[in-house]
């Protein structure tokens, strides 16, 4: 009896044997060496373009779909729910504000309706803030057929759900498992080759070939994410003696810039497979991992920064100084201790495109495991990296104003929103220093018609009196 | 392929409160959402502490009567209608619907939004605007920026200008006119006033 189930399952084994090969053959050839060499095909690019015009394609359906019955799709920047205004200066609102009251003013003074800034921007905050915003992925205003982004998207027909279903079943079914074993393959490859380059003797072929180890690795990390990179301005890469500083979205930032270049890594140090992962990492170049007691001690922080700064051959180091992750549609408050310390600043800003897969990491929403699932199961992490000149501390410039001014530098060149609020926000409440600077804003666009008009009143006193 | 936990009908009386706002229901979806995150211990109703909570709204000087307009005189929280119904004040212009027969004027209408202004000036909700309740936003407006003879005066210039009955109090109506023609001391009126005005004080 057993005898006759035999052949089937040797077919069986067969056909698996052959699709496995297949499989790793594949895998090899076009996504390892290409890594291992720093080549590319361009397949990622095709394939970004291809989806492009699918998401299009998609939207059209969608929008036919809403006009027949009658309805509009929600756009979160195009019809909001209240009548917003762009975010300008009080100044300049002030005087649209005058403006369209039709007054025949020379000069302002105080008018009445100028509570009606205030109301305005009173009301939009309540309806939607921008400190929560920026704790919240970023609204698209177009659906990429993944239904973690579908918040407003409702009219959706047979077309586009089979168009979906497909797209589930090539995420799930394909792009996944060979995500996920190139990840692997990145990982160990790196815990294995960083420790055997460690034990090395001579320094300079030591980092030299962890140079080399590392950035192999990442490449073929960068692949497990398909990650498509354009790296912006590479005149201004980060020197050694430097420290890079960059807007925070995601972990996945450090893969992405240590793709292109080696940095130091700053942070805790942890348990389990990151802390194994961090150990053999310093075995081949210098990163600082600080044990949890010492991260509350901020002058060893700071010594142990100015001590690895000073050291000319050790690689520029990489810090996030807001602190925390936000949701890049805007860049939170620098902690000014990376600032302190006396060298180089080299700012990058790092901008993802949020149509292929959203890469904000909302650590209260999910956990480090179900976030590297939900980036391997979209379509690919689509971002742009620009290299900012490098800047300086100059004479009479605080911390605080040299990290403000770093910031909105990133700021303006990724086309972020800059704002004065601490990422600490999460849990703190407001500074009252901010409603007086409102204030003071505020009595600028008065203040030098005031003492003006106190002089007029003096005079017709006068002249009344005479 | 539904996004959200809440649907339309968590939402009470949706439909009429579109009609009597405006809003479309996706807009009063999201409204809602933003309801329910307000709505931190989940009663069901807003709180003026969890307006407090928002950031933007703590830096604006005149935050807190803006939280106080959204509740009746005497109340202590404020349910999604009138939540919603007074942000319908604030409804762009351009999705104004055509509803059968109505009469009345839009709810964002300018006027509505002037009420609105006046509101926060008239605390005591007596209709008019005191020379203290002046003073009293002025202060919170400018705070420890200006003296308080520059206060004094700002506030004495305001009410000549708008007080056009002389009954030292500004009413709905003058504040509406003083929005329209703001002339100047000096520089010639389009506007008669009800009464001739003196020329300088």
């Amino acid at each position: 009896m057993t005898w006759s189930t035999f052949p089937v399952d040797n077919l069986l084994c067969r056909c698996l044997g052959i699709s496995i090969t297949v499989w790793w053959t594949f895998l090899f050839v076009f996504i390892i060496i290409p890594a291992v060499f720093g080549v590319s095909f361009g397949m990622r690019r095709f394939y970004m373009r291809t989806l492009l015009k699918i998401f299009e394609w998609a939207m059209l359906r969608m929008e036919m779909g809403a006009k027949e019955k009658n309805q509009e799709l929600y756009k979160p920047y195009s019809n909001g729910i209240i009548a917003k205004e762009p975010p300008s200066s009080l100044q300049q609102e002030m005087q649209e504000l005058r403006g369209s009251a039709g007054c025949l003013r020379s000069e302002p003074e105080f008018e009445m309706a100028d509570i009606f800034y205030f109301c305005r921007r009173g009301v939009e905050s309540i309806v939607d803030d921008e400190v929560t915003k920026c704790f919240s992925a970023q609204e698209l205003e177009s659906w990429n057929l993944l239904t973690r982004s579908n918040y407003n998207f409702r009219h959706i027909s047979l077309r586009v759900t089979v168009l979906w279903g497909f797209g589930v079943l090539v995420r799930y079914g394909v792009l996944l498992p060979l995500r996920v074993t190139l990840a692997v393959t990145g990982i160990s490859l790196l815990l294995v080759l960083t420790t055997l380059v460690g034990f090395l003797p001579n320094r300079e072929l030591r980092s030299f070939l962890s140079e080399k180890v590392h950035l192999m690795c990442y490449r073929i990390c960068v692949r497990a994410l398909t990650a498509i990179i354009t790296y912006h301005n590479r005149e201004n890469k980060p020197q050694n003696g430097g420290i890079c500083v960059a807007n925070h979205t995601t972990p996945i930032d450090v893969i992405i810039l240590a793709n292109d270049g080696c940095y130091s890594l700053v942070g805790q140090a942890h348990g389990g497979l990151m802390g194994m992962i961090q150990r053999a990492m310093v075995k081949s170049s210098p990163h600082i991992w600080f044990e949890r007691s010492e991260v509350k001690d901020r002058h060893l922080v700071a010594k142990r920064l100015g001590d690895h700064v000073a050291d000319k051959t050790k690689q520029p180091i990489l810090i996030f100084p807001e602190g925390t992750c936000i949701n890049n549609t805007s860049v939170m408050m620098f902690k000014k201790g990376s600032f302190e310390i006396a060298c180089t600043v080299y700012p990058v800003a790092i901008k993802y495109d949020p149509r292929f897969g959203d890469a904000f990491w909302n650590s209260s929403k999910f956990g480090m495991v179900n976030y590297l699932l939900r980036m391997m199961s979209s379509w690919a992490i689509v971002c742009s990296v620009w290299y900012l000149p490098p800047m300086n501390r100059e004479e009479g410039e605080d911390a605080v104003q040299f990290a403000n001014r770093v910031k909105a530098a990133i700021a303006a060149q990724g086309g972020l929103v800059d704002l004065i609020w601490d990422g600490g926000l999460k849990r703190t409440k407001v500074k009252d220093a901010f409603k007086e600077e409102q204030q003071k804003l505020y009595s600028q666009v008065l203040t030098l018609h005031v003492s003006s008009a106190l002089i007029f009143a003096g005079e017709i006193k006068h002249q009344t009196l005479c | 392929m539904g996004s959200s936990s809440s649907s339309m009908d968590h939402i009470p009386n949706a439909e009429e409160l579109m009609q009597e706002t405006g809003f479309s229901a996706a807009h009063l979806l999201r409204l809602y959402e933003r309801f329910e995150f307000l709505d931190k211990d989940q009663t069901g109703e807003l709180r003026p502490e969890d307006f407090g909570a928002i950031g933007g709204l703590a830096l604006n000087p005149i935050g807190d009567r803006i939280i106080s307009a959204f509740f009746s005189p005497g109340q202590e929280t404020v349910d999604f209608p009138s939540f919603v119904r007074v942000l319908a004040h604030f409804r762009p212009n351009g999705t104004n619907r055509t509803r059968n027969g109505t009469q009345q004027e839009p709810v964002n209408s300018r006027t509505r939004k002037l009420k609105f202004a006046f509101q926060l000036y008239d605390q005591d909700r007596d209709g008019k605007i005191s020379r203290a309740e002046l003073l009293q936003v002025l202060r919170a407006m400018l705070g420890i920026q200006v003296t308080e003879e520059q206060l004094q005066s700002i506030a004495e210039r305001a009410i000549q200008e708008a007080d056009l009955d002389r009954d030292d109090a500004i009413s709905f109506d003058e504040f509406k006119k003083v929005q329209q023609v703001s002339p100047h001391p000096q520089t010639p009126t389009k506007e008669t006033p009800l009464h001739p005005t003196e020329g300088g004080r």
